[in-house]
C-alpha cells in the first residue's frame, strides 16, 4: 500500500481523496495554483505545493510541474481525480515511467477505450451492441451522405476525441448533413486538435444508462450496477441516480454484464464506466467508456456501501478486489443533483466570486461533497459546480421528498445555483414517472 | 463588576501547551500587535521554556512565525546535489536559527520561484553562491538554481537592486510563487 499520494486536481474531488487517504492512513500532498491558494482544504492534506498561475494550462494541466511536485513531494503514486489529465494517457505513461503509479488504467486500455472508434471496434468483438453507424472514420463529405443515407436519418457527427457535448451535430437530412459536417470537424479541431468525426445513428428519446465497473490486476472485474443520468443540459449532467427508473430487471442485467466484457476484453483495471443510451424499447447501445473516476461515484457508493476511491488505490497499489459480484448490492435509491455556481435566470451564465452564506442541508440519508463554505471564494478559472447533494432512502418515492427537503433546506447566497431547477426537475409528473429522455430538461423544462 | 482580560503571557501560561505548532490568539486591547516588542520577548522565553519550535501569531493582517531549534528532517544530512529524502513538511519556509522577526511590508521586492523543484545557492557544490546579503543584481542575474525533475533551472533576478534577505536555504523544497529572496530596489 502507498505511503504518500499527490492529488492532481482541486476543489470537491481533491478533498474526497484526501478524505478517502486519511481513512486509509496514507499521507497525501496536494498541487493548487495561484487562484485556490485560500481553499481551506487544502489544510486538510498533510503537504500543499503551489505549482503555478490560475490558468489550466500553467497548473492542473500542467504535466511537468505535476511530476515535479510529485518528486519533491517524494510519492508512491498520483490521482488524477476527473477532468484535467484524469484521462490523459501520455501523463498516465510519464507518471509511470518516473516510478510513480498512475491511479488509474494502464495506459493500453485508455487508448483502446478513449478513441470512440476504437472503442466500438472492441465492442463488437465483445458482442457489446453498438449504435449503427459508420465503423470507423469519416473522412470526407460524399461518404458522410452515403452512410447517412445508409442508416437513414437522423444521424449524429461526433468528434472522435470529443467529449463534454462538443464537436457533435445532429442532422435531419442532407442539407443539415453537409453544414454539420464541417462545423463539427471545425470545433472539434478547435476542442481537441484533432478533426476526425465519425456518424451514427441519431436516437432521438434515448436515456443516459451508465455502467460503473472496477478491475484489479488480478483479472477480477465487476460491475457495480448501473446510474441513470438522463437529465441533462447542454451534454452536461444536472442529477443522476441509481437504479434506473425505467429499465426492467433484464435489462439491467445484460447492460451490466456487457459493460464487464467489454473492459475484461481491453484489459482494463481500477475504476471505470461503460455509457449506453437505452432507446424507448430497452435495445442499449455502448456509446463510450470513461477511463477514470467520476463526478457521480457518490450515487454508486450509496446504494452499494463501497468506497470507490479507497478500492482504486487498493488496485493500484496491487491488492486483489476484496469482494465478488454477487456482494455487490443494489440497496435502496440515490439520487445526485449537481449544484453548480450558475444563474438560471441569465442562461446558466457562470457565477463565480464571494458566498458569503451557506448552509447546507443535513438529516438522514443527505451526504454533501463540497469544497465550498461561507467564505469561499469561487474562482472563475474553472468548472462551475460548486457542490454535490446526494440523496439515500429506501424507495425513488421517498429519495425525491428527501432531495426536494434538502434542496429547500440548502442556502447559498449572494451566488446564483442551478438549485431552483433542480427543484423544478424534482416536482416534475415525467421525472417522477421516469419519463424522460436525455432531451428533456432543454426540450420541456427550459423551454417555458 | 467585570472580569478584568487576562493579561496574553499569563492566558499563554495557563494554556495547556503541547510541543510543535501553536496557535496563540492575540488577545484584543490590552497587549497590542503581535510586533510590540515586549511580548515577542516574553514569547520567546515561553517556548524555550516549554520547548516548542514554532509559534505562529496573526492580528489582523501582520503576523509574527517564531521559529526555534533546528526543523525536523528524517534521514541523514543531505549532500547538497542528492535528490531530498522524504521528510514531514510544513507550509512555512523552513529555517534553522534563532527567532527571527519577518514584517513582509518593507518596500522589498521579492523574487518568487517559477516553478516548483530544490532550491540551490550555487551552481555547483564547491562553487561559491550566485549571490549574497548585499550582492547587487539587475534583470539578468543568475540568482540561483532550481532543480526539477533532474533539470537544473538557472533563475535570474529580473530586478534591479542589492539582495537584502535569502529566504530560503540550500537544497529546500520550493514551490511557484514562493518567495526566495527579498531585493532592496535601486
Amino acid at each position: 500500500m502507498f505511503s504518500k499520494i499527490l492529488i492532481a486536481n482541486r476543489g470537491e474531488i481533491a478533498l474526497r481523496i484526501i478524505r478517502a487517504c486519511r481513512e486509509l492512513g496514507i499521507q497525501t500532498a496536494v498541487v493548487y495554483s495561484v487562484a485556490d491558494k485560500d481553499a481551506a482544504y487544502l489544510k486538510l492534506a498533510d503537504q500543499a505545493i503551489c505549482i503555478g498561475n490560475a490558468s489550466p494550462a500553467e497548473s492542473y494541466l500542467n504535466i511537468p510541474r505535476i511530476i515535479s511536485a510529485a518528486e519533491v513531494a517524494d510519492v508512491q503514486a498520483i490521482h488524477p481525480g476527473y477532468g484535467f489529465l484524469a484521462e490523459n494517457a501520455h501523463f498516465a505513461e510519464i507518471c509511470r515511467s518516473c516510478k510513480i503509479e498512475f491511479i488509474g488504467p494502464p495506459v493500453s486500455a485508455m487508448a483502446a477505450l478513449g478513441d470512440k472508434v476504437a472503442c466500438k471496434k472492441l465492442a463488437k468483438k465483445a458482442k457489446v451492441p453498438t449504435v449503427p453507424g459508420s465503423d470507423g472514420a469519416v473522412d470526407d463529405e460524399k461518404t458522410a451522405l452515403k452512410i447517412a443515407q445508409e442508416i437513414g436519418y437522423p444521424i449524429i457527427i461526433k468528434a472522435a476525441a470529443g467529449g463534454g457535448g462538443r464537436g457533435m451535430r445532429v442532422a435531419h437530412n442532407d442539407v443539415s448533413l453537409r453544414a454539420g459536417f464541417r462545423q463539427a470537424r471545425a470545433e472539434a479541431e478547435n476542442a481537441f486538435k484533432d478533426s476526425t468525426v465519425y456518424i451514427e445513428k441519431y436516437i432521438e428519446y434515448g436515456r443516459h444508462v451508465e455502467v460503473q465497473i472496477l478491475a484489479d490486476h488480478h483479472g477480477n472485474a465487476v460491475h457495480l450496477w448501473e446510474r441513470d443520468c438522463s437529465m441533462q443540459r447542454r451534454h452536461q449532467k444536472l442529477v443522476e441516480e441509481s437504479p434506473s427508473p425505467a429499465i426492467s430487471q433484464t435489462t439491467r442485467e445484460n447492460l451490466c454484464a456487457a459493460a464487464v466484457r467489454l473492459v475484461k476484453a481491453a484489459g482494463y483495471t481500477n475504476a471505470g464506466t461503460v455509457e449506453f443510451l437505452v432507446d424507448k424499447e430497452q435495445h442499449f447501445y455502448i456509446l463510450e467508456v470513461n477511463a477514470r473516476i467520476q463526478v457521480e461515484h457518490p450515487v454508486t457508493e450509496s446504494v452499494t456501501a463501497i468506497d470507490l476511491i479507497k478500492e482504486q488505490i487498493r488496485i493500484a497499489s496491487g491488492e486483489v478486489l476484496s469482494f465478488k459480484q454477487k456482494d455487490i448490492p443494489q440497496m435502496g435509491h440515490a439520487i445526485e443533483c449537481r449544484i453548480n455556481a450558475e444563474d438560471p435566470a441569465r442562461n446558466f451564465a457562470p457565477s463565480p466570486g464571494l458566498i458569503e452564506e451557506f448552509r447546507p442541508p443535513g438529516g438522514p440519508g443527505v451526504r454533501i461533497d463540497t469544497h465550498a463554505y461561507a467564505g469561499y471564494r469561487i474562482p472563475p478559472n474553472y468548472d462551475s459546480m460548486i457542490a454535490k447533494l446526494i440523496i439515500h432512502r429506501r424507495t425513488r418515492t421517498e429519495a425525491i421528498a428527501a432531495m426536494k427537503r434538502a434542496l429547500h433546506e440548502f442556502h447559498i447566497a449572494p451566488v446564483k445555483t442551478t438549485i431552483p431547477l433542480q427543484l423544478m426537475i424534482m416536482d416534475n409528473p415525467n421525472f417522477i414517472s421516469g419519463d424522460v429522455d436525455t432531451g428533456f430538461v432543454e426540450r420541456v423544462l427550459l423551454a417555458k | 463588576m467585570g472580569k478584568m482580560p487576562m493579561p496574553l503571557k499569563d492566558q499563554v501560561l495557563r494554556k495547556k501547551i503541547k510541543p510543535g505548532k501553536t496557535k496563540v490568539a492575540s488577545s484584543p486591547a490590552r497587549h497590542s500587535s503581535p510586533m510590540d516588542i515586549g511580548l515577542l520577548e516574553e514569547m520567546v522565553k515561553l517556548m524555550s521554556a516549554n520547548d516548542l519550535n514554532t509559534v505562529d501569531v496573526r492580528d489582523g493582517d501582520r503576523r509574527v512565525i517564531l521559529k526555534r531549534g533546528p526543523q525536523y528532517i528524517a534521514g541523514a544530512a543531505q549532500p547538497i546535489y542528492a535528490p531530498a529524502p522524504s521528510a514531514p513538511t510544513s507550509h512555512a519556509p523552513s529555517s534553522g536559527s534563532i527567532p527571527a522577526v519577518t514584517d513582509e511590508t518593507a518596500g522589498l521586492i521579492p523574487i518568487k520561484s517559477p516553478m516548483v523543484g530544490t532550491f540551490y545557492a550555487a551552481a555547483s557544490p564547491d562553487a561559491k553562491p550566485f549571490v549574497d546579503v548585499g550582492s547587487k543584481v539587475d534583470d539578468e542575474t543568475d540568482v540561483c538554481v532550481i532543480e526539477a525533475m533532474k533539470v537544473f533551472n538557472n533563475i535570474k533576478a529580473e530586478c534591479r537592486g542589492t539582495i537584502a534577505k535569502v529566504m530560503v536555504q540550500n537544497g529546500q523544497t520550493v514551490e511557484f510563487g514562493q518567495p526566495l529572496f527579498l531585493v532592496k530596489p535601486s
